[in-house]
């Protein structure tokens, strides 16, 4: 069975693998999208809180035996909760100097933490074990389907859906939307707008934790994952437009998959196809897919 | 005369190192529509942005109610019961007609109803659904007014609501003002359309470089008008 002059089965798993990478880089776009949107910083500590997520979910269990599941919420608190004292003690006491100082502390902070992992875990990674629910597949008939990848899948595209019904359906999300506008004028109206702030930084770096502790079981637990993923994710958060949640959910999914497409295709282009992809449309669309024309 | 609700005494404030207000000083009586006239660049929108602790660098005291609030955030100054429309009216293009309605949060009892803003301003209930910024000038005016009625506050700061429209719909908002007057509100208007000014306020002071210089009620207005539109340049 050939479809496109490769077989069925071999595009399959490509489209799979893309859909996953591509739930990776929903939710941790997602996150940065959100930060950028009301902090204007880009958050180059992201891929960093990412792996802090993963590790959060190991300790977890190493250390207090405590489970997955359990670490699919608390793991995002913890991080997030980190991420809310960065936000408050760092970020917030230079938000009046150019961005650039906050992409500057970022990167120095991404730098440190992993620098500090890297210091106590090495670089070879520990391993996280897929939990027991989820262990297994389906045979689909042309390929085998594990239940833990389609897991992800199904969470990330939860957790965007709900990020998302936030943001663009709620009294909360309509401040949010309004903060990143007018933050004075929405101030003027009674609204703690520094405490909006630092909650949505929390809840962007909460999102990348949660991928952290998705990634776990697939990805080996490494203190250079993060750097491994992030650029892709700045790309993806370029391509959607900078600030936009749709096109932050929408072009981490299309471009994952892109990127298995291309693998089937030419596999030698497989890790510049999102690079090229983000060249062109910024030569067509400057500010993105979605992104909003000034 | 009847203790005033809001009292400027001595405010100054600073755009970066530029000196805008050297020591604005007024008060506004309870229940009354007092203006802020005066011409372009005299510090008048500045008073207002700094009464509600928009301006970082200021000084001086901004009192309600007895409370100063030269000290406090803008988020805790909208909490004592002061609400703002900004000069360029501040409808926020990423919410709809409703959503921008609905965004200034409540912030003490005795606010409008929905259905009581939707009563003043009838022409919100059939827009609900557009883009906030797709509504003509006129409309885009009256969702900043209304959307601050809602709230509870019980002041009022209006930035030239009449600029830029059209002679019927500031013949409206006048009409609107003064309902609201009526209905208890104590409203603070910036105002360059003098005309406008003299039909709605009860209180007149006159800004000039960054001060106030005069001060007019509405009965000595028409004996003054020589005067006053010396100050106004017009």
């Amino acid at each position: 069975m050939d479809f496109l002059g490769v077989p069925f089965p071999v595009f399959a798993g490509q489209l799979l693998i893309g859909l996953i990478n591509g739930a990776f880089y929903a939710v941790l776009s997602l996150g940065l999208a959100l930060i950028f949107g009301l902090l204007n910083i880009v958050n180059f500590a992201h891929g960093a809180l990412y792996m802090v997520g993963a590790f959060v979910a190991f300790l977890l269990l190493d250390v207090l035996g405590i489970g997955y599941w359990p670490a699919l919420v608390l793991s995002p608190i913890i991080v997030g909760v980190f991420g809310m004292a960065i936000e408050r003690f760092l970020l917030r006491p230079i938000a009046d100097l150019d961005h650039l100082y906050g992409l500057l502390l970022t990167f120095g902070l991404a730098l440190l933490i992993e620098g500090l992992f890297r210091q106590v875990y090495g670089v070879s990674g520990e391993t996280y074990a897929i939990p027991a629910a989820l262990q297994g597949g389906f045979n689909l008939g042309f390929m085998f389907l594990p239940t833990y990848r389609a897991w992800v899948i199904v969470a990330a595209v939860v957790v965007c859906g709900a990020t998302w019904f936030l943001i663009e359906q709620t009294r909360l999300g309509a401040t949010m939307r309004a903060a990143v506008e007018n933050a004075d004028l929405v101030r003027a109206f009674g609204v703690n707008v520094p405490l909006l702030v630092t909650l949505t930084y929390g809840l962007g770096v909460a999102l990348a934790a949660f991928a952290g502790v998705l990634a776990a079981p697939i990805y080996s637990v490494n203190p250079l994952m993060g750097s491994n993923i992030i650029i892709v994710v700045f790309a993806i958060v370029v391509i959607g437009g900078l600030g936009s949640i749709k096109g932050a959910i929408l072009s981490g999914f299309l471009l994952g998959i892109a990127e298995g497409v291309t693998r089937v295709y030419y596999p030698e282009a497989s890790n510049i196809i999102i690079f090229v992809v983000m060249a062109v449309v910024l030569i067509v669309r400057p500010a993105g897919l979605f992104g909003k024309t000034a | 005369m009847t203790e005033p609700v809001l009292t400027v005494e001595g405010l100054e404030a600073w755009y970066g190192e530029s000196h805008i207000l050297h020591g604005v000083s007024f008060e506004v009586p309870p229940g009354q529509i007092v203006t802020l006239l005066g011409r372009n660049g005299a510090g008048k929108t500045t008073t207002l942005r700094s009464i509600m602790g928009l301006v970082k660098k200021r000084k001086g005291s901004v009192r309600h109610q007895g409370e100063e609030l030269i000290a406090l955030p803008a988020n805790r100054i909208a909490r004592s019961g002061i609400a703002y429309c900004p000069e360029e009216r501040g409808i926020f293009s990423s919410l709809n007609v409703k959503e921008n309605l609905q965004l200034p949060p409540t912030i003490a009892d005795g606010g409008m109803s929905l259905d009581r803003v939707y009563e003043l301003f009838p022409i919100l209930k059939t827009r609900g659904a557009s883009q906030g910024t797709k509504l003509s000038g006129g409309e885009q005016q009256m969702l900043a007014i209304a959307r601050i009625l809602r709230t509870g506050a019980r002041i009022l700061l209006l930035d030239e609501p009449t600029e830029g429209l059209a002679p019927v719909i500031v013949q409206q908002i006048g009409t609107i003002i003064t309902r609201l007057k009526e209905e208890g509100f104590t409203i603070l208007l910036v105002e360059q359309n003098f005309r406008f000014a003299e039909k709605t306020g009860d209180l007149h002071y006159v800004v000039e470089h960054g001060e106030v210089v005069d001060r007019f009620e509405r009965a000595q207005v028409a004996g003054n008008r020589d005067k006053i539109t010396r100050y106004l340049g017009v």
